[in-house]
């Protein structure tokens, strides 16, 4: 029998809500309201003159030929950072947790990238890839004869920085992925290997399904990363560039509203930013979770 | 209040070590300039403190020039703006529109009682920054040029000669291909070297209504036939392996570093930085290469660098600090001082002749490249400098725009033309925010 609970005040319900209540509505919903209101405005970066001008930021945008590129370079980004990241999260995470020595140090290693801010890793891969310093540049030359230069080459700065950001959330999802793993019955698995399946069977059909509300959850934060936490490695890296080859839709946002100070048009773009990510995000929550089993 | 409250006891706290009674007033100073050279530009600010007892200076390192400006300009929405800040020269129109935001030096100068002798520039540089009128708004500080680095050693084992003309360059980057340097030619900044300083060095408009001075009406002109040819000719010289793109800003400089380019075009402000890192190779500076197909002799070049603005909404006690502190900052020695250990070229002529006097040019050959074809000749509307809105996103455009040629997307045509037609909206926009 479930008892409910109900608080005899009439207010306290509403008192005790109201930091959280009081953080959402300062730090979310108001400037996401702002960002709404500028983006119909065109105004000097001073805030001198503001002159509303109805759609006019949003159709500016969508006449503009590199803008609608960034959305495809955006997709492919995030496809394959989200892709890349997990695949191999997953991967080392079955590995760890079959390692019975020296567990924890494993672990750590593995967990370590994570600690590095997304600048600092930007730098890092910006030093390694460089075509007249980087370590891995030379390496690629000398062996493989790739003549590697991102300045030039947009698919060459696409694929860097897709590695780079997938290297800098390969821990986060490792992470989860092994205290999933961790949390499975041992003795499922001891069944399935008394009655004869293999290491790979075992895992395709009762791990993998097992860990599939883990693999959800990643997936829409993978997500949500790759769209919005990245701006650091692309500014660090190739701030946006060969071209546009690597212009993400944030990354434009960063360029449209620090560098070049429209904010009109900066905010209309991350009002049709985050349409988007809400778009997703329900449609994920809509279709893609029930095929998780909890 | 709060405010208040602390800069009361910031002063309190000064004068106590100080162990002075007199209140002294603080102003804020905001600057971009990173490592070595921000040393030197708070160094500016420790000395002037020092000097008299009625003005304490905060000079505070910002970010890039991008984020400097971004954070002064976001300031002075919310009402908390530094009293002093540097902008890039690119930000330049930006500020100026902004009549209610920025007091303009000329005027602070007057108000304060204090000489300020706009003649006392060099004309790079006074046609550069002052407005319409006549007037400078903002006090020049660092100033740099484009220059042609050489690798000395590697033009001598080859006996080779150092060029002075882009047909010359091309021979003289076969020459080196051939004795193995990777990718003979190299540049930074390419949107001010290849397309700005390019026009300038060859007197052509880069925009019209006299590169924008005279209005905000104003639209590209890069797309003509002389630009196009240089980055076609450039572009042919990248098919032939003797230029390699080392990307925006000054990110190519490590294929000078190394000795993978042996004629690389950027800022004369590199020599600072090159003494340090330069060991294996003997290098200086020559002037940029001509097109004779375009001009038999160079116009001049333009400058790049910074401007001090000083900002309104402060107290009198404030502005007159602010004054002083410029006051300072343009004096004779402090510019020789500045422009002999960072590359930046000495603004003032009488800057420039304490640096003669003291045997720097002599001592440093190639340091007076950059001075010379700044003063080259007088100034014309094509060579003065340009004043484009919207401008930092432009050179974006520029930069996105040649490496679509670069990588072979893009003939040259093509690329210059997209970037008029992009450059063009954004000027487009920046006129209907301001006019």
């Amino acid at each position: 029998m479930q008892k409910r609970v109900v608080f005899r005040h009439r207010w306290l319900p509403y008192l005790l809500l109201a930091p959280q209540i009081a953080v959402t509505l300062i730090f979310f919903i108001w400037p996401a309201y702002q960002a709404l209101e500028t983006s119909f405005f065109l105004e000097d970066v001073f805030g001198f003159n503001r002159t509303f001008v109805w759609f006019e930021n949003f159709t500016a945008l969508f006449s503009d030929g590199s803008y609608l590129r960034s959305f495809w370079t955006t997709l492919i980004f995030g496809l394959s950072v989200t892709l890349l990241s997990m695949s191999t999260a997953l991967a080392l995470a079955v590995a760890a947790n079959r390692v019975l020595r020296g567990k924890m140090s494993y672990r750590t290693f593995l967990i370590w990238p994570y600690a590095v801010a997304p600048a600092l890793a930007g730098v890092l891969w910006f030093f390694m890839m460089n075509p007249s310093l980087g370590i891995v540049a030379y390496m690629l030359e000398s062996t493989f004869g790739v003549d590697w230069n991102h300045y030039v080459n947009g698919r060459q700065a696409l694929l860097m920085v897709i590695v780079a950001a997938a290297w800098k959330q390969i821990s986060y999802n490792f992470l989860f992925f092994l205290a999933g793993l961790q949390s499975m019955p041992k003795s499922l698995i001891e069944a399935a290997a008394i009655d004869g399946a293999s290491p790979a069977r075992r895992f395709w059909t009762i791990c993998f399904p097992l860990l599939s509300p883990t693999t959800f959850f990643l997936l829409v934060v993978n997500l949500v990363y790759a769209f919005f936490d990245t701006f650091a490695i692309i500014h660090a890296t190739t701030s946006g560039g060969p071209a546009d080859a690597t212009a993400i839709l944030v990354y434009k946002v960063y360029s449209t509203g620090f560098v070049g100070q429209d904010y009109g048009s900066s905010a209309a773009q991350s009002v049709i930013l985050m349409a988007l990510v809400i778009a997703m995000t329900v449609v994920q929550f809509r279709f893609v979770e029930r095929k998780v089993q909890y | 209040m709060k405010k208040h409250l602390l800069a009361t006891v910031a002063t309190l706290a000064v004068s106590a070590a100080a162990g002075q009674a007199q209140d002294r007033t603080e102003i804020q100073f905001w600057h971009a300039m990173g490592g070595q050279l921000g040393e030197r530009t708070d160094a500016f600010a420790t000395t002037f403190n020092e000097q008299q007892d009625s003005c304490t200076v905060n000079s505070v390192y910002q970010g890039d020039y991008t984020e400097t400006m971004t954070a002064a300009i976001a300031a002075f929405r919310a009402g908390e703006q530094p009293n002093i800040v540097q902008v890039f020269e690119v930000g330049t129109a930006t500020m100026m529109a902004a009549e209610g935001a920025i007091y303009p030096v000329h005027q602070l100068m007057e108000d304060q009682g204090l000489a300020f002798d706009e003649s006392s520039y060099i004309p790079a540089v006074i046609s550069y920054y002052s407005d319409t009128d006549g007037n400078m708004l903002s006090l020049p500080y660092n100033s740099s040029t484009p220059v042609m680095w050489v690798n000395v050693t590697l033009f001598e084992e080859n006996d080779i000669e150092i060029p002075t003309t882009w047909d010359e360059t091309i021979d003289a980057a076969r020459a080196l291909k051939a004795a193995g340097v990777a990718s003979p030619l190299g540049f930074g900044w390419q949107s001010w070297t290849m397309i700005e300083n390019f026009s300038a060095w060859h007197d052509l408009e880069i925009g019209t209504l006299e590169n924008g001075f005279a209005g905000t009406g104003t639209e590209l002109k890069i797309n003509n036939p002389a630009v196009v040819g240089h980055i076609d000719r450039i572009q042919t010289m990248a098919e032939e392996g003797l230029f390699t793109y080392g990307g925006r800003r000054g990110d190519s400089r490590p294929q000078f570093v190394n000795g993978e380019a042996a004629m690389w075009i950027n800022s004369s402000a590199y020599f600072g930085g090159f003494e340090a890192d330069i060991q294996d190779f003997e290098f200086t500076q020559v002037p940029m290469p001509i097109d004779t197909s375009v001009r038999a002799e160079p116009q001049n070049s333009i400058i790049g660098g910074a401007t001090l603005w000083a900002l309104q909404g402060h107290e009198d006690a404030e502005f007159a600090c602010t004054a002083q502190f410029l006051d300072f900052l343009s004096g004779t020695e402090q510019q020789a001082d500045w422009a002999q250990a960072t590359g930046y070229v000495p603004i003032t002529n009488a800057a420039a002749e304490l640096m003669d006097e003291r045997g720097f040019f002599a001592d440093n050959p190639g340091t007076d490249v950059a001075i010379n074809q700044l003063s080259l000749n007088e100034p014309t509307s094509n060579s003065r400098g340009l004043r484009f809105g919207n401008f930092v996103q432009i050179r974006d455009v520029i930069n996105e725009e040649l490496e679509a040629v670069w990588a072979g997307d893009k003939t040259a045509q093509e690329a210059l033309d997209a970037a008029v037609t992009r450059g063009n909206a954004l000027l487009r926009r920046f006129e209907a925010t301001n006019s």
